[in-house]
């Protein structure tokens, strides 16, 4: 059977690997400069006190391919999803040809696990693939940039990529099988894959594993403003630059007992609030004589561990659905 | 004589709509049997059940003694081409064949080939771009060169052309002379299967009309005219399954066991193709005689 499903894939397996071959040679031929660029201008630059030039000059640098590549890693799950699943059964009914395959000397459960263990196979080895060159290629900039955290950049980079090929295809497969149509079963990749992704990246990846908790003293430069709510005046602290290469969720500015600054110590520390005249410096040292920051946040520390942990949930995702695929298939048909 | 396919109370429904309902029929095995009736009998519906493409909504069916796509070995004894003989057009002949040796355990590779040489097809041409008596010709290679004990053919020839038709049934009697498999083929033109079928099956509405081989059934069917007679003088042995009447004469079709012994009558033999029409027409009447519900509203 496997010999058979490859017979029907191996167009689609050629035309992945001439994909990956294309993208190996141009990301191969500009790659080796940007490691070099890093290792001659960004990692000396401390010493010379002109860090921002050069990592503005090597972010720069090979714009299209940086934009292309994160695409590519973006986009390749759904289109395996949309091309590869949707169509594998789907396309079986419309030409009736499932006629055709199921009364052979196989049973059909037989013939759907192959073709769908060899699909998610080829899919997730070529999703892989493209996201390990990419990583590599984008090493030397996201490095710079420090932000592997970024809700886009997690997603296009290192191992969740896997899970998300695995998920659309199988997706579209059992969508396929289900209404058996092609169109709209790629319909239903294209909305379903989008809106399961989005839920993870939004709800489930910040709560996978529970965030660390840090203080920090105010200082000048973390305060940015001041929130005008219904409960009164609240003060923000940044939350960029504060831990670097870290994900951090929130920087609340709280005393000893996690109690943020009242409205009338406010209007004390900080008069220029109802009277409009900045006084920030002051404002700041009140601030600091009896609170703190208080950050919550993941450290790079645990890129690996969620990136594991979101390739697992997508992996099991799709294992769910190609289960309920074989279940389906199974059910006597009446 | 051993059963190729045995069915009782068996039903099949699509939503709201019966297929097949109240099907009850033993079709022997070892015979190339025709499976003949009009359009929406039900031939198509009992195909794919005996082949296990769908399951019964109610009652049982078995396929020489197992439950249909039990599981590899009860495919493996029955060869199938479905109606409109599905291919896959992206596969060349050659994958065809291929595709009939990864997936059948008695695939008979030597018999494909030869068989493919004799059509005179391309191995290296593309389903897809074959006749349509082609492709039905590459449909019952897969099917034979499986080496299957029974061979399930739904309307093979319906989309062909008179030439192809003949090639086409010519070159499965050649393989049933060959290999002594057992073949059901239904068609809703009984002259399609006239020439290559030794048993018939006739089915209307799901319900088998009349069974039997086709020498025995021409046997026992006369037609029979004379002077104008009411049905009831006829003998009791005579069951009339036609009739038609001028002013002066009558005319019916008969089934009985023995001679018609009444000089009165002129005797003509019945043709299949005769004898099939009226059982279809002999159903209809029936039908047309219950009330229509359908036209009252």
């Amino acid at each position: 059977m496997i010999k058979f499903a490859w017979l029907q894939f191996r167009v689609q397996a050629a035309v992945a690997a001439g994909g990956l071959v294309v993208v190996a040679v141009v990301l191969a031929a500009t790659g080796p400069n940007l490691v070099h660029l890093y290792d001659t201008t960004v990692a000396p630059c401390a010493a010379r006190h002109d860090c921002s030039a050069a990592t503005t000059a090597l972010t720069g640098t090979d714009g299209p391919v940086q934009v292309v590549s994160d695409f590519l890693v973006l986009l390749i799950p759904l289109l395996i999803g949309m091309f590869w699943g949707a169509p594998l059964v789907a396309r079986e009914f419309e030409t009736g040809t499932f006629r055709l395959a199921w009364t052979q000397g196989v049973t059909r459960t037989r013939w759907l696990a192959v073709k769908l263990g060899l699909g998610a196979a080829v899919g997730m080895a070529a999703t892989g693939l493209l996201s390990l060159m990419v990583t590599w290629w984008s090493s030397p900039l996201d490095r710079v940039r420090g932000n592997l955290f970024d809700p886009l950049e997690f997603g296009v980079r290192g191992l969740v990529p896997i899970g998300y090929a695995a998920f659309a295809f199988a997706l579209g497969l059992c969508a396929g099988m289900v209404v058996r149509r092609t169109l709209p079963a790629m319909l239903a990749v294209l909305v379903g894959f989008f809106t399961v992704r989005e839920v993870v990246t939004k709800w489930v990846r910040p709560n996978l594993i529970a965030p660390l908790h840090t203080k920090l003293a105010v200082t000048a430069g973390s305060l940015v403003g001041f929130d005008e709510t219904p409960s009164g005046m609240t003060v923000v602290a940044t939350t960029r630059g504060i831990l670097p290469n870290s994900w951090v969720y929130s920087n609340q500015v709280v005393d000893r007992a996690g109690h943020a600054p009242t409205q009338a110590f406010l209007n004390r520390a900080c008069p220029f609030l109802t009277t409009g005249q900045a006084n920030f410096q002051a404002c700041t040292v009140h601030l600091a004589a009896r609170y703190h920051e208080l950050v919550t946040y993941q450290p790079a520390s645990r890129y690996w561990p969620l990136q594991w942990g979101e390739l697992a949930i997508f992996v099991a995702l799709a294992a769910a659905l190609a289960a309920g695929c074989v279940w389906w298939i199974r059910r006597p048909v009446s | 004589m051993t059963t190729a396919i045995a069915t009782a109370g068996l039903a099949k429904r699509y939503g709201r709509t019966w297929a097949l309902r109240d099907c009850t029929v033993a079709i022997p095995d070892g015979k190339v049997v025709g499976l003949v009736g009009p359009n929406g009998a039900g031939k198509t519906t009992l195909l794919q059940l005996a082949v296990g493409l769908v399951g019964p909504t109610e009652g049982t069916i078995t396929v020489l003694g197992g439950r249909p796509g039990a599981g590899p070995a009860q495919l493996q004894l029955v060869g199938y081409v479905a109606q409109d003989t599905p291919t896959y057009p992206t596969l060349s002949v050659a994958d065809h064949l291929r595709m009939g040796g990864y997936l059948n355990r008695n695939w008979d590779e030597g018999l494909a080939e030869a068989r493919i040489g004799r059509l005179g097809l391309d191995p290296a041409q593309h389903a897809g771009s074959l006749s349509g008596g082609q492709r039905a010709q590459l449909a019952l290679t897969l099917a034979v060169a499986k080496r299957p004990e029974i061979l399930l053919l739904d309307e093979p020839v319906a989309g062909l052309d008179p030439l192809a038709r003949r090639e086409f049934l010519q070159s499965l009697m050649e393989d049933v002379a060959r290999h002594g498999v057992s073949v059901v083929l239904s068609s809703h033109l009984i002259a399609d299967l006239e020439r290559v079928c030794d048993y018939l099956v006739v089915l209307v509405d799901s319900r088998v009309r009349v069974c039997g081989e086709v020498g025995d059934l021409l046997a026992a069917h006369h037609r029979i005219s004379g002077a104008r007679r009411d049905p009831r003088s006829l003998p009791s042995d005579h069951e009339v399954i036609e009739e038609s009447h001028t002013d002066r004469q009558s005319t019916y079709l008969v089934r009985t066991a023995g001679p018609i012994l009444d000089p009165a009558w002129t005797v003509t033999p019945v043709t299949l193709d005769d004898l099939v029409l009226a059982y279809m027409g002999q159903a209809r009447a029936r039908d047309a005689r219950r009330p229509a519900l359908g036209l009252v509203s």
